[in-house]
């Protein structure tokens, strides 16, 4: 410990260099007047600094743990274009409602630059290892939240991005203007492969899109991967040949390694199926891997967010679901849940808007009320199609169009399959609430408000319908979101 | 005779209704105009999934932006083909989209039989399925009577 303990940068090479141990801020990992590059990658952490630790101290830390940095100066940076290297925490915030006279003890969020030398092109790991790798069990801040991250257009032009997309997905699928409707089988473990597609002809057939496996269903005692592909596709192809219109069933490819997952993957593609699914568990790598064989084989990927929550749902630790669906949109899959406003899962229906944008549009503005930090330009990176599921009905129609558009899956498992008169008339009750909404939308009306009426017309010839309105129309799930904006919007003078 | 909800092939937007009204077809023309997207009429008596191609009645109208207008044409569509299935279709030129946004059928033959569902069964217990239009095994306008 030979170096004196202030807070300003040392520039001095020789001083800087010598052995010891330096504050990360005297370092160069606080740099106040820093102006990121176009090409660097930002990232927005949500800190809560141990007490005694400076903010601006914190973040250099979180800069320095997550670029070049260790616990002690190196002579070896020497031999580096160390400076560049270095990540850059350029700006401090205190969060709004946190410290002195709140409930909630003091948190900051800190942008922090980095270099684009520092990433290996087309890697989420490679960013990952770095951006959310061991900087958070760092002892010096008590917890440590990714918020959100602004990919530059160079960095997101190494990655192949959704291997099918919302333009192409429709066109494969020839349907157009209205969300896509699907299921998940439910119960969802136990079922026989062949008690399993029945439940998927009855809905498909009744008039749903798409019926899909749930995140569990691999290949159990109950019933093998195998007999389930063969079985879905029977139904898959019954219910398209009754309708005359293109169905599919999203076939669950995860599986203990990537050898098991291809072999899947190819047994579901020589059946003719449309789609496949994964996993957020199988990971990062695994993700990018399926996303180019479904690129390669012109089958879609649906993604389902399993574990999301063990890190997503806290709101001082872990990362934001935003990233994620940043970072899956890089990986390359079509199709990923992203929260439903209404249903039985976690969401504010701003932060949920914020996360739809993200995978949908092309440029998305900052937008603080929505989550949203930075501008981001995708860089013609396709649109993921986001997947509303969880505790949805018919009942919910305007609402679901009103806060997720068009561009969507809407699923109603339980309001499918839980129908009184039968799994058909449910998938029926669905769709023609559906397209009941559409239309009332398109033609001008005040479908938000008239919603429930509109519904109503449509139940008059439609039991079904009627049936869906009178056992679940006055269910909801009405609790406060954990996860939801630090900004309120605010009116501008114009 | 198809054995579904509404014994009808349920491609577009608006099967499940009730057949769209003049007027309710007007309104859906003027949502997409609104939007700048211009409005195609396609006609066919081989409702296949998979056919994408239907007959164009003309070129899509990019410079009508009147729906009385384009609602004549569907009109003289429907006299021209009473007994084919007829769409509209509205394209969105613009950059990130180029692409169908909507798409419903405007006229439909008054019997629909369907399809079959064949089954070739191959090696172990895969089976390669074809969907075939029961109407499609006759010539091309010989299909709906």
């Amino acid at each position: 410990m030979t170096k004196p303990v202030e807070d300003g940068v040392i520039t001095d090479a020789k001083k800087r260099y010598s052995a010891g141990v330096l504050k990360y801020k005297q370092m160069g990992y606080w740099q106040p007047d820093y102006v990121p590059k176009d090409t660097d990658v930002i990232a927005l952490f949500r800190v809560t600094p141990q007490e005694g630790v400076d903010p601006e101290e914190a973040a250099a830390a979180i800069a320095g743990e997550s670029s070049t940095a260790t616990w002690t100066v190196v002579w070896t940076d020497r031999l580096t274009a160390c400076e560049l290297y270095r990540a850059k925490a350029y700006r401090v915030d205190q969060v709004p409602n946190t410290g002195e006279g709140t409930r909630t003890e003091a948190q900051f969020f800190c942008w922090i630059a980095y270099d684009l030398d520092l990433f290996e092109e087309g890697s989420i790991a490679n960013l990952t290892a770095s951006i959310i790798g061991n900087v958070f069990g760092f002892k010096a801040v008590k917890a440590l939240r990714l918020e959100d991250m602004r990919l530059p257009v160079a960095y997101l032009k190494t990655f192949q991005g959704p291997a099918t997309g919302i333009v192409v997905e429709r066109e494969r699928l020839d349907k157009f203007g209205r969300p896509l409707l699907g299921a998940t089988t439910k119960p969802k473990l136990g079922l026989s492969g062949r008690n399993y597609g029945r439940v998927v002809y009855e809905a498909l057939k009744g008039g749903l899109d798409f019926v899909k496996d749930d995140e569990n269903i691999n290949s159990q005692p109950f019933m093998g991967w195998r007999d389930r592909f063969l079985y879905c596709m029977e139904a898959v192809n019954r219910a398209s040949a009754a309708t005359g219109e293109v169905k599919g069933h999203y076939l669950n490819v995860t599986a203990g390694t990537m050898e098991d997952m291809y072999e899947r993957a190819d047994f579901a593609r020589a059946l003719g199926s449309a789609i496949i699914m994964i996993d957020l568990v199988v990971g990062y790598t695994a993700i990018q891997s399926m996303a180019k064989w479904a690129r390669k084989n012109d089958v879609i990927l649906h993604l389902h967010r399993a574990g999301n929550s063990t890190y997503s749902r806290q709101k001082n630790h872990g990362m934001n679901f935003r990233v994620i669906c940043k970072w899956m949109r890089m990986a390359g899959v079509d199709h990923i849940h992203a929260g439903t406003v209404v249903g039985k899962l976690e969401g504010d229906p701003l932060m949920i808007k914020g996360f739809y944008d993200t995978l949908r549009e092309s440029d998305t503005p900052m937008a603080l009320e929505n989550g949203l930090f930075f501008d981001q330009d995708w860089a013609s990176l396709r649109r993921v199609m986001p997947v509303a599921s969880g505790g949805i009905h018919a009942g919910q129609m305007h609402q679901l169009i009103h806060y997720l558009g068009e561009d969507v899956v809407l699923q109603f498992g339980g309001g499918t399959i839980g129908h009184p008169q039968g799994i058909q008339a449910g998938a029926t009750a669905n769709r023609v609430a559906l397209e009941a909404m559409i239309q009332a939308r398109n033609e001008g009306r005040d479908y938000l408000n008239e919603g429930p009426q509109i519904l109503a017309e449509a139940a008059r010839w439609c039991s079904p319908l009627k049936a869906a309105l009178d056992t679940w129309g006055d269910i909801s799930f009405n609790y406060a979101s954990t996860d939801t904006a630090d900004f309120v919007p605010t009116a501008t003078a114009a | 005779m198809m054995t579904n909800t509404g014994n009808r092939l349920t491609q577009g937007q608006f099967s499940f209704l009730p057949p769209l009204t003049d007027e309710q077809i007007s309104k859906q023309l003027s949502f997409a105009l609104d939007k700048g997207w211009s409005i195609g009429i396609e006609y066919t008596d081989d409702p296949h999934p998979r056919n994408t191609y239907w007959e164009m009645f003309g070129n899509p109208m990019f410079d009508l932006k009147d729906p009385a207008g384009i609602l004549m044409e569907i009109n003289n569509c429907r006299r021209t083909f009473p007994h084919h299935y007829i769409r509209v279709t509205a394209f969105d030129a613009t950059r990130g989209w180029e692409t169908p946004r909507m798409s419903y059928i405007v006229n439909r033959p008054e019997k629909e039989p369907g399809f079959r569902l064949n089954r070739q069964e191959v090696d172990g217990r895969m089976i390669r399925y074809s969907v075939e239009s029961y109407a499609a095994t006759r010539p091309e306008g010989e299909r709906y009577p």
